[in-house]
């Protein structure tokens, strides 16, 4: 403390008694009652370490009086959530996939909750929003492998794609070149030809040739003109969407060692309102049938 | 710390000071707020008696003090016809909504900028009458000056006057005592619940919240908010009283920017007050000033200081003291307003003997005047030209497009639009200058080209849509190579409006460029 404290003459005000550069501070006390609401708080923070989680150990924490956790909170507000979305996910249930766009409640139910759901279990491979990658398809556009009506994607999304479930959608391409179904020549034949399906082939000759061979070994799954089909997953080759790419060297690769992407069977994983919830969500995306 | 603890609110002056007290005349009976200031660290706490006063200026605080308590009071209560559906509450801020209602103007939550406009109209408004007229918001018309007035009215009339409520605080624990210290308590706490009630009218239906309040049936949160202000305006206006003034409220730091030499303040005539000191009847007033220092500028005052010390934080520019003064003026015979509303500059000039004008027309009048005309005049054009329908566009960051079986290539949209008007509207969403666009609203339908399609809107609401835009890959081409990236211009037209209501919205479509 200072103890040049002398009284001003101006103001006949007291001083704090310290002094910079010859300019003296005025005392301003500060109001008592100021001071013992800084000590009520003192005292409320120390009750609320008592009551509430607050001090750290080397493994642990003080648990708190009351045995508040946040925890706890965040249980209680994800089962008054549950409890809240029970009625529409009962509701989801009942209605048929195919009218649950038509209900203007289970519109936006699906909008929202399924935008979160799609988030957690399937962008991680179809990309946020379903744009998909080399691989994965594109849930946005109108091509389907599987089919794109609500009903297909539900099938889909619940049983899954060449896996172990007992129902998964199954479909085998033959290995052409690896397993010595068809010659270099000939793969390379049959690749101009699926591009000249989409306009994209360069080779008319290479193509003419290709076509007999594409009549004998693609045309039962992928469609005489390479319209595809969805009952065996058969992609659509005349069109411009290409799951592993539209060039002639990936062509040339996947005519010869062939394509077999597969997808968890999701009513293995998920409860039935969520499978179905993904699906609508899947329909909504832009591409829906 | 020299100073002793309070003893019924006149505090025993150290020794230092008492002389000074003498030396300068001050009758030691009276203290002001300033004596409890000196020395320490803490100020200890000094309890200010108001005496009751009458006068021009007591009466004008009555009348404002009145006109706000009915304003604040009734107008939860005022009705205003906006047609079926609609709350008939003239001034109503409903948060669940969200809407804003006030007499003929409904405000949504994406036009606070009102709100900031009239907070602007607010403060630009308090800097012209301060640089006009000094802190006569702060002495009449502050809420906190209302409501500390009108407690210390309800105390005077259950406790007394001054000499009796010190007296009162004086005596020991009798059962008088403890008779009017609770009476006053109570009726401080109705008058207060009063005021915490009446704060959550703004916020509901008030016939069906009060009758929901009283009959116990209210929601937990109503009666927090009735409680907070409950306790806020007892403990503001009972207890903290010229405390929230002098050490909690930010407006008296920086009034001082908008005065100057030319405001109206409350000033005390030193040059014909000095020098002051007890006067006897009958004898001379030669060679002394026109101040007797009977102290009844310091009693009357609510923040208990001495105006005599010239310009002050605490002082709240209510007048008070002047009524006080000229009563003593008119008893002894010398002329009125030795305290008075005056300008600086108009004091200086008189103590010289020279000629003074007041001033009104300064810079910064003009200045304050203009911006409070120009801002008033910006709000009232928005106003006037205040929309009733609005569309947002929100475009999918994933996927940034997608390419479809054909070649051609689509953007997703979210499209938001505002119907302000009361009934169902319906709108037609297209999109300018793509005639090969084909424009599909989810549910609801599609068109190509130009044409639009119409969005049902319910009345008071905003409705969004998913749109899917489809482009051919040859809109995307421009100067000669496809572009990653075009302007797309969206129209929205209110059906059956008259005149013919368009707004237009500039966004972007994405394509996958110069790739394959």
């Amino acid at each position: 403390m200072s103890t040049n404290i002398e009284k001003d003459a101006h103001t006949g005000r007291e001083t704090t008694g310290h002094e910079w550069d010859g300019i003296k501070e005025l005392n301003t006390p500060l109001p008592k009652w100021w001071l013992y609401t800084f000590y009520a708080c003192i005292a409320f923070a120390l009750g609320y370490t008592v009551l509430y989680p607050a001090w750290p150990s080397l493994h642990s924490h003080t648990k708190g009086v009351l045995g508040w956790t946040q925890r706890d909170t965040v249980k209680s507000a994800l089962d008054a959530r549950e409890q809240t979305l029970a009625p529409v996910k009962a509701k989801l249930l009942a209605t048929p996939i195919g009218d649950v766009e038509k209900d203007p409640e289970l519109r936006s139910y699906v909008q929202a909750a399924g935008h979160i759901a799609f988030a957690e279990n399937c962008a991680a491979c179809h990309g946020a929003g379903g744009a998909g990658g080399k691989g994965f398809p594109n849930l946005a556009d109108d091509d389907w492998l599987w089919g794109g009506t609500p009903e297909q994607i539900l099938q889909t999304v619940t049983y899954g794609v060449r896996n172990a479930n007992e129902n998964s959608r199954v479909s085998d391409m033959p290995r052409f070149g690896a397993d010595g179904l068809l010659t270099k020549e000939q793969i390379n034949d049959v690749a101009e030809y699926v591009l000249s399906l989409s306009g994209t082939g360069t080779d008319k000759a290479a193509a003419g040739r290709g076509t007999a061979i594409f009549a004998d070994n693609c045309a039962a799954c992928h469609g005489e003109k390479g319209e595809g089909n969805p009952d065996v997953g058969a992609p659509r080759l005349n069109d411009a969407i290409w799951l592993y790419g539209g060039d002639k060297a990936t062509v040339v690769q996947t005519i010869t060692y062939a394509r077999r992407g597969s997808m968890p069977a999701w009513s293995e994983r998920l409860d039935p309102a969520t499978v179905k919830l993904l699906a609508a969500y899947v329909h909504s995306l832009g591409g829906g049938k | 710390m020299d100073t002793n603890p309070q003893d019924g609110g006149v505090l025993e002056r150290p020794a230092e000071d008492r002389k000074a007290a003498v030396r300068d005349g001050r009758p030691q009976s009276i203290k002001t707020s300033r004596d409890s200031q000196q020395g320490g660290l803490y100020a200890e706490h000094f309890k200010v008696y108001p005496k009751a006063i009458s006068g021009p200026f007591r009466t004008i605080k009555w009348v404002v003090l009145a006109l706000c308590l009915a304003v604040y009071y009734t107008v939860p209560w005022l009705r205003w016809d906006r047609g079926p559906g609609a709350p008939n509450q003239a001034v109503l801020i409903d948060l669940a909504a969200p809407r804003a209602y006030f007499l003929g103007i409904e405000i949504w939550p994406q036009e606070v900028y009102y709100i900031t406009g009239l907070l602007v109209l607010g403060a630009v408004g308090l800097f012209l009458v301060t640089s006009l007229a000094g802190r006569v918001w702060c002495g009449y018309a502050c809420p906190q000056t209302v409501w500390t007035d009108l407690f210390m009215a309800v105390e005077r009339w259950i406790e007394g006057d001054r000499g009796a409520r010190i007296r009162l605080d004086r005596q020991p624990l009798t059962q008088e005592k403890v008779l009017r210290k609770t009476a006053k308590h109570a009726a401080w706490l109705a008058i207060a619940l009063a005021t915490g009630g009446a704060w959550v009218l703004y916020f509901d239906d008030a016939p069906t919240a009060f009758k929901a309040l009283v009959t116990g049936h209210a929601t937990t949160r109503e009666y927090f908010f009735v409680g907070l202000f409950t306790a806020t305006t007892y403990i503001l206006a009972g207890w903290a009283r010229e405390q929230v003034c002098t050490y909690m409220c930010p407006w008296p730091r920086f009034q001082s920017a908008m005065l100057d030499v030319h405001s109206l303040v409350v000033t005390y005539e030193a040059w014909r007050g000095e020098r002051r000191g007890p006067h006897k009847a009958g004898t001379s007033w030669e060679g002394r000033g026109d101040c007797i220092d009977c102290g009844q500028c310091i009693a009357v005052c609510p923040t208990g200081i001495d105006i005599r010390d010239g310009q002050q934080l605490e002082c709240i520019g209510c007048g008070l003291c002047i009524d006080s003064c000229n009563d003593i003026m008119a008893k002894v015979g010398r002329p009125p307003n030795l305290i008075r509303f005056d300008t600086l500059a108009n004091q200086e000039a008189k103590s010289t003997g020279s000629d003074h004008r007041y001033r009104l027309l300064r810079p910064r009048v003009v200045i304050y005047a203009l911006v409070l005309v120009a801002v008033a005049g910006v709000m009232l054009t928005a106003l006037e030209t205040r929309s009733t329908m609005a569309i947002s566009v929100l475009r999918d960051r994933a996927p940034l497009f997608v390419t479809l079986s054909d070649g051609s290539v689509r953007n997703g949209y979210t499209v938001k639009v505002i119907n302000k008007r009361r009934g169902e509207g319906a709108y037609d969403l297209a999109i300018l200058g793509q005639p090969g666009a084909t424009l599909a609203v989810q549910d609801v339908g599609e068109a190509h080209g130009t044409d639009g399609v119409a969005l049902p809107v319910h009345g008071d609401a905003v409705a969004t849509f998913r749109v899917f835009i489809s482009l051919p890959r040859t809109a995307l081409v421009r100067d000669g190579g496809p572009k990653a990236s075009i302007p797309l211009v969206f129209s929205l037209t209110e059906e059956g409006a008259a005149p013919a209501h368009t707004t237009f919205y500039e966004g972007v479509f994405m394509g996958p460029g110069a790739k394959p």
